[in-house]
């Protein structure tokens, strides 16, 4: 789970572009979108994408992305549970 | 200063020229099915808007005597643009300053990714490189019709052509120009189905603007082109008005890149400003050509902002996007030789593959082919980057 | 009605932050393509804001932001912008992953943000700005399309418009338009561009951002006393009358012009044009080059008018910039005249206040 985590997240700040950033920075429990890192709608696109590519998973519908990308450890949960 | 409409011109999936189109739309046609021009892995996935002519037709069909590097965004927009300009009458360009407006976003895209791997990793060269440029098909159409005065070229996204019409007015009004060729043109492009491909807004369906189960647009390609000419122009020469340009106005959203607000207040500025220009009322509007593309954001916004500015009266209204395809910098000339269209056949033209409102208010487009009296009609274009237009047309 | 420019920021491969440092000397490059200098964002937006953004649209909004804050305007009436190319790093970026990628896992970014209108939509949505915003894509009258509505904007009524244009060069596009012949296929140094007689322009990239209004300020650089383009003339006769008659309508004869400001690029053909101006009418007239400071892009014009705003404003200009031995003691009017691959021409007139 910790690797899942560090490499989601070393994932997701290339993915974005998360320049002067690194994987320490981002609190693996905080909220990625608004209040939290700050992302918005289309960086949930970007991490759709993220997700397909790394790791397999197929998502149809954009409103999905809500609950699944709410922080990086849901993220890495809901990896595990599609192993 | 009074803005008059005395030329067409239109190419879309639904026809090749304004006849066609307005055929198409008084029988309800779709042009929207599935690919066979584009050479795309998408192919049997996305249904799309093609105009049913190759470019080596388009070119035979123009007689284009300068040889060349035509691209199909070129070739569209000078079917259009020559339909549109035949029709208006080619006045002495010494006594009538004339300028061409057009717009584009794909521009020379086509030819682009086709090539675009052999010019960078192979010795390999042609006339298309410069054609990648956003104003070469509006110096392919200046020249094919001879017109120098004044050219420039407008890239807004989705809004493009319409703000097109709107700054060939002001030229007009501003005595820069007697007259001024105004529209836009948009050609499919891998690079366009793909980019709207990742924001997950196509609909793999036949696309259902203010449709409860909408999910996405359908892609389409085209060009709409109108003449306009100033009041004295038309008095001097006796030319056949076809209509009036009574009000157009243009507002940011200013809320996201590419959706928009969930209250729809860009659109919402853009119409009102329209309507002020006119000096009417609201009341006065007997049609909306909606831009109604049948994603989920852009209808429940331009709900909202119709209901705003309507007070809740809103008028018949429907989009022709579930017709042509959402012709990107095309639409907002297409839709509004469509406004035209009405105006002169007194018709209001249904909206399809509707079948349920939406949850959240009580809008329902109009349905069937309607003929009643219109006076005035709204025609609305919303692009990416929050940009909102809004053009209004009246009857003469 | 008058048009002032009241606010102006520029950046290209000089250092152009302030003009003293700009007149200072002219930074030397030996190159392919002239670059824009690093520019710091971080007074201006966070890592997250700018994660999207590629360096045009940075720079874009750096120099927007800072004309505003010079003329003391939060919110213009308009924002109105031309590039010949637009957000080319990201159009070349989604091209290129596509082409390789086979159409597969392609993401949104750099999609959204390769349309044209990204840099203009971007300062609205910063400025949450509401107001007319246009961009124009007409090679080289990209920018002078922007600044004429700008001008028509202003006789309408309307006040404090935000006016800018940009381009950006990538090594692959550079290496792709190099092979239509429009640029140099040798390197060069920008200090020694007047002197080659090979064909080819010295490519450049660059942006520069306006607030013009029709009211002076104390703020005020210059007063834009007019603005014409015209497109593939037929002859250097018409150049020639097209110039005669806008210098009438404008009162102005010749011998009044105390800078000339001319767009020759470095190729030996397309230079031409300005050097038959240069030997005839403009024979008497200090002349000044730009374009081995910025290159040759679509919407160096604005650089132009950076320039000459400048000049204009500290009524001074710098020796590496002169084309010829004619001196002048002030400097009242400067005229620009510039022209992209002999398809778009431009002339600027400009007066000091």
């Amino acid at each position: 789970m910790e690797d899942l985590i560090h490499n989601l997240k070393k994932q997701i700040i290339e993915a974005l572009n998360l320049e002067d950033m690194k994987p320490e920075d981002i609190d693996a429990e905080a909220p990625l979108f608004n209040e939290g890192l700050g992302l918005d709608s289309i960086d949930a696109l970007e991490l759709i994408v993220l997700m397909e590519k790394h790791y397999g998973i197929k998502m149809e519908n954009p409103n999905d992305g809500k609950k699944l990308f709410y922080s990086i450890k849901t993220m890495a949960e809901y990896i595990n549970s599609k192993k | 200063m009074r803005i008059f409409v005395t030329g067409t011109g239109v190419i879309t999936a639904i026809g090749n020229n304004t006849a066609e189109n307005l055929d198409s739309l008084v029988k309800n046609k779709s042009g929207i099915g599935k690919i066979t021009l584009l050479d795309t892995v998408h192919r049997n996935e996305f249904p799309i808007g093609e105009v049913k002519l190759s470019d080596d037709s388009i070119f035979k069909l123009l007689d284009i005597k300068e040889p060349g590097a035509y691209t199909r965004t070129a070739l569209l927009g000078m079917k259009a643009a020559s339909e549109a300009y035949l029709q208006a009458g080619n006045l002495d360009k010494r006594k009538y300053k004339t300028a061409l407006i057009s717009a584009t976003t794909v521009a020379g895209m086509g030819k682009s990714e086709l090539y675009y791997g052999k010019y960078l990793h192979e010795n390999f060269s042609n006339e298309y490189i410069k054609t990648h440029e956003a104003a070469d098909s509006t110096e392919k159409i200046a020249d094919f019709l001879k017109i120098k005065d004044f050219i420039t070229t407008i890239s807004t996204a989705c809004s493009s052509s319409a703000n097109a019409v709107m700054f060939g007015a002001r030229l007009i009004k501003a005595g820069i120009v007697d007259r001024a060729l105004v529209g836009g043109v948009d050609s499919l492009s891998k690079f366009t189905l793909n980019g709207f491909n990742t924001l997950m807004i196509l609909d793999k369906q036949l696309c259902r603007p203010f449709d409860n189960s909408r999910a996405g647009l359908n892609m389409g390609e085209g060009a709409g082109f109108l003449v306009l000419d100033s009041e004295k122009t038309v008095k001097t020469e006796n030319l056949h008005v076809l209509a009036e340009l009574a009000g157009y106005g243009n507002a940011n959203d200013a809320h996201h890149q590419t959706a928009s607000s969930p209250d729809g207040y860009g659109p919402y500025l853009a119409m009102k400003a329209a309507l002020e220009l006119s000096g009417l009322n609201a009341k006065d509007i007997d049609y909306v050509n909606v831009h109604g593309t049948g994603t989920p954001n852009n209808d429940l916004s331009e709900g909202y902002a119709l209901l705003r500015l309507f007070n809740g009266n809103v008028p018949p209204f429907s989009s022709t996007k579930a017709n042509t395809g959402h012709t990107l910098a095309a639409a907002g000339g297409i839709e509004a030789v469509f406004s035209v269209l009405a105006l002169q056949s007194s018709l209001l033209f249904p909206n399809l593959n509707f079948g349920e409102k939406m949850n959240e208010f009580d809008l329902i487009p109009n349905l069937n082919l309607q003929k009643n009296t219109i006076k005035h009609v709204l025609s609305n274009s919303f692009g990416f980057g929050g940009n909102d237009t809004s053009l209004i047309f009246s009857k003469i | 009605m008058s048009v002032y420019i009241n606010g102006t920021a520029a950046f290209i491969s000089q250092n152009t932050l302030n003009f003293n440092e700009f007149q200072k000397g002219l930074v030397e490059y030996e190159t392919d393509f002239l670059k824009t200098v690093p520019v710091d964002y971080k007074p201006f937006m966070t890592p997250i804001e700018a994660r999207r953004m590629s360096k045009i649209v940075k720079d874009s909004i750096v120099a927007a932001e800072t004309a505003l804050k010079q003329a003391g305007v939060t919110m213009p009436d308009a924002i109105i912008c031309g590039t010949g190319l637009g957000i080319i790093t990201d159009t070349e970026k989604f091209l290129e992953k596509m082409i390789d990628d086979k159409e597969q896992y392609l993401t949104p970014t750099s999609f959204i943000q390769s349309t044209h209108n990204t840099v203009a939509a971007q300062i609205a949505l910063r400025l949450k700005c509401h107001n007319y915003n246009f961009t124009y894509v007409n090679r080289g009258h990209s920018f002078e399309s922007a600044l004429l509505d700008s001008i028509m904007m202003l006789r309408e009524g309307k006040r404090n418009i935000l006016v800018g244009g940009g381009d950006e060069m990538t090594p692959h596009y550079f290496s792709v338009t190099k092979k239509t012949g429009f640029w140099k296929q040798e390197i060069v140094k920008n200090t020694e561009l007047f002197g080659t007689k090979t064909s080819g322009a010295l490519c450049g990239e660059g942006v520069a951002f306006f607030l013009a209004d029709s009211q002076k300020s104390k703020s005020t650089h210059t007063e834009l006393v007019d603005l014409k383009l015209f497109y593939k003339p037929a002859d250097i006769k018409e150049i020639f009358d097209t110039i005669k008659i806008f210098l009438d309508a404008n009162l102005t004869k010749i011998s009044d012009i105390d800078l000339v400001i001319l767009g020759n690029n470095g190729d030996w053909e397309q230079d031409k044009i300005y050097k038959t101006l240069q030997e005839t009418i403009f024979e008497e007239v200090p002349q000044a080059y730009f374009k081995h400071l910025s290159g040759e892009y679509h919407t160096c014009g604005a650089f132009a008018l950076w320039l000459a705003s400048q000049i204009v404003s500290h009524k001074k200009y710098p020796e590496f910039i002169k084309a010829n031995e004619m001196k002048t003691d002030k400097i009242n009017t400067v005229l620009i005249y510039n022209h992209y691959s002999n398809i778009n021409h431009s002339l600027f007139l400009l007066k000091s206040i």
